[in-house]
């Protein structure tokens, strides 16, 4: 298939997509558990994209997500809460001291900026250390920025350990879907750039790469660094979809999700960090709901076991079997594309032709 | 002739332990140098200070006649210096054709003719170009990692134990290669432990002993020196 042709297929999807999105807005009630989920979901995928960037491309096993995405989601907040409701908000330290507020996107930009700014400064000292030792330092790094916002000196700043509020968020689903569309693009990008193939030639081979004169600790700044710009974005995102913030909700917790969707992905696959990113939080807040309920009958029959809490147990156990039996992640570092699409069909269907890869190789 | 680089009481040591202990020798241009020597002589501290992968303790490495020594290993790949490193190390899970692109790394310019230079000299790669360098078999990631290397348009190629691991018939084609590229004017300093086949190709040898040079001459005379037939060649010395 022509570059060309491939381009206007993606094009004709994404718009697919967008129009179907804002049909279902039409249809459905807002409250229905398909918007959230893909709201949380398009949020998700960012911050696993960017996660993989680092993790699958780069091969740095960074844990520092979440402080990433608190930096970003406290920028954004503290720059867009209205000057009006500053004083309702900093109600225990006078107003607090930023008397101002920006536009949406330029506070969500500033998230990234902010975010981009702390990880050259962590990276620095950071990113000499190896594997475990990297992802242990950067998890402690996390933890560190979680403390330190909601320290009370900081309070006119950050108001502490209490909820930052009344900042603008979004009602539909598109908002989310563009922000993250336009940066996940930009990632792929990058990927497909030169300097995404001297990530993966360090993820492959440092002594190597770094005799074809690629400079290791510049690239691998610059990928910790990228990375983090992304994740602090969708951490202001994360801010808009739940309205309000507070530091103590952006625990590890958060990262290791970010990691598991990640893996269960495919470490090394754009797409696949995209569909797990969906399926997981659907699976987490949607379609095993049903299990939390203890009066659930199929026909006259009384399900056993089922109680509040019940789905953490069954959600476990998916993503148990999903890591025993695709080791790789659901699409290993294959992409999905359509390309692969077409050549799987032609494969089913096309009668003898000469068989040929099923999704195109990254 | 004047040496396109100028090796002068080199020095390497790691963490108190000497693996390179004074030695001074010379690449002319358009010539193949071999360094000989058994493991541990110190013939790979020897490329990779040279390369920058490595900071030589003290001496002098010239280039054209520009100081290498403090230079970041960009920076010397940037002069137009390039290693095929010890044990081929392709990026096994890039393409072959990635791999070559990873080896115009430095490069701003246009790579048409190079990539059709190397797939010139490497059919192979050529029809290869869309497996993933780990799937292709040793011989042929000994010619990506020369390809590769070739990316770079150097002046200079070093080549860490290019026979390592391979079949005899292999070894041949890789040697047949490296005439080639040098027929072709490129500049090649080959680290062997083949001392054979690395004194047939070669103009000028090293032997290193232990981290010094104890041997120098045409690859024609050590091939026909009694030390050397001894301790390299396998053949019994002559009293």
């Amino acid at each position: 298939m022509s570059t060309k042709k491939k381009t206007a297929w993606n094009v004709g999807l994404i718009a697919g997509l967008l129009i179907l999105l804002f049909l279902l807005e039409q249809v459905m009630p807002s409250s229905s558990m398909l918007f959230t989920v893909l709201k949380k979901g398009a949020i998700y995928a960012l911050v696993a994209v960017s996660m993989n960037l680092l993790n699958g491309f780069t091969g740095l096993f960074s844990l520092g997500q979440a402080g990433f995405m608190l930096l970003g989601a406290y920028t954004y907040a503290i720059l867009t809460i209205p000057v009006e409701a500053r004083n309702s908000v900093y109600q225990y330290f006078d107003g607090g001291i930023i008397q101002f507020a920006l536009p949406v996107p330029v506070a969500l930009v500033a998230g990234g900026i902010v975010a981009a700014i702390f990880a050259y400064l962590i990276g620095l000292p950071v990113l000499r250390l190896k594997s475990d030792y990297l992802a242990i330092a950067t998890l402690g790094f996390a933890e560190i920025i979680r403390a330190v916002f909601q320290w009370d000196k900081l309070g006119p700043i950050t108001n502490g350990s209490n909820l930052l509020r009344n900042f603008p968020s979004f009602r539909s689903v598109l908002f989310p879907f563009v922000v993250a569309g336009i940066c996940i693009a930009l990632i792929v990008m990058l990927i497909n750039s030169t300097y995404g193939r001297a990530f993966k030639a360090i993820r492959d081979d440092e002594i190597a790469a770094e005799a074809m004169g690629i400079n290791l600790a510049h690239h691998k700044r610059l990928a910790f660094v990228i990375s983090s710009f992304f994740a602090g974005v969708s951490g202001g995102l994360l801010a808009m979809y739940q309205t309000t913030i507070q530091a103590s909700m952006f625990k590890s917790a958060m990262t290791y999700e970010i990691l598991l969707i990640v893996v269960i992905g495919g470490i090394g696959s754009v797409t696949g960090s995209c569909i797990s990113s969906f399926l997981f939080i659907a699976c987490s807040e949607w379609w095993l709901r049903f299990l939390d309920n203890e009066n659930f009958y199929i026909g006259g029959f009384h399900v056993p076991l089922l109680r509040p809490g019940f789905r953490k147990v069954v959600f476990a156990i998916v993503i148990m079997v999903v890591v025993l039996f695709y080791r790789q992640g659901i699409m290993g570092t294959r992409e999905f594309s359509v390309e692969g699409i077409a050549n799987f069909f032609k494969r089913k269907f096309g009668g003898n032709k000469k068989k040929k890869g099923g999704a195109s190789h990254e | 002739m004047s040496n396109l680089l100028e090796v002068k009481d080199l020095h390497v040591s790691y963490g108190g332990i000497q693996a390179v202990k004074e030695i001074s020798f010379g690449v002319p241009k358009g010539e193949v140098v071999t360094l000989i020597g058994a493991n541990g002589a110190g013939k790979s501290s020897t490329l990779r200070s040279i390369v920058g992968l490595v900071k030589p303790e003290s001496g002098s490495i010239q280039f054209e006649g520009a100081e290498l020594a403090g230079l970041s290993t960009d920076q010397i790949v940037s002069k137009g210096i390039t290693l095929v490193p010890e044990g081929r190390r392709v990026f096994p899970d890039l393409t072959v054709l990635e791999n070559l692109k990873i080896g115009a790394y430095m490069r701003k310019d246009s790579l048409g003719e190079d990539l059709k230079w190397v797939h010139d000299l490497f059919p192979r790669l050529k029809e290869r170009s869309w497996q993933l360098a780990g799937t292709l078999s040793g011989g042929e990631q000994q010619m990506l990692a020369i390809g590769r290397a070739l990316m770079s348009k150097p002046e200079l190629i070093m080549m860490d134990e290019p026979s390592l691991g391979l079949a005899p018939i292999i070894v041949q084609g890789v040697f047949d290669i490296i005439r080639e590229i040098n027929k072709q004017g490129v500049t090649i300093l080959l680290v062997e432990q083949n001392a054979n086949m690395a004194l047939k190709a070669a103009n000028k040898g090293y032997v290193m002993e232990t981290g010094r040079i104890t041997l120098t001459g045409t690859g024609a005379e050590l091939l026909e020196n009694e030390e050397v037939k001894a301790a390299y060649l396998g053949k019994a010395k002559e009293k």
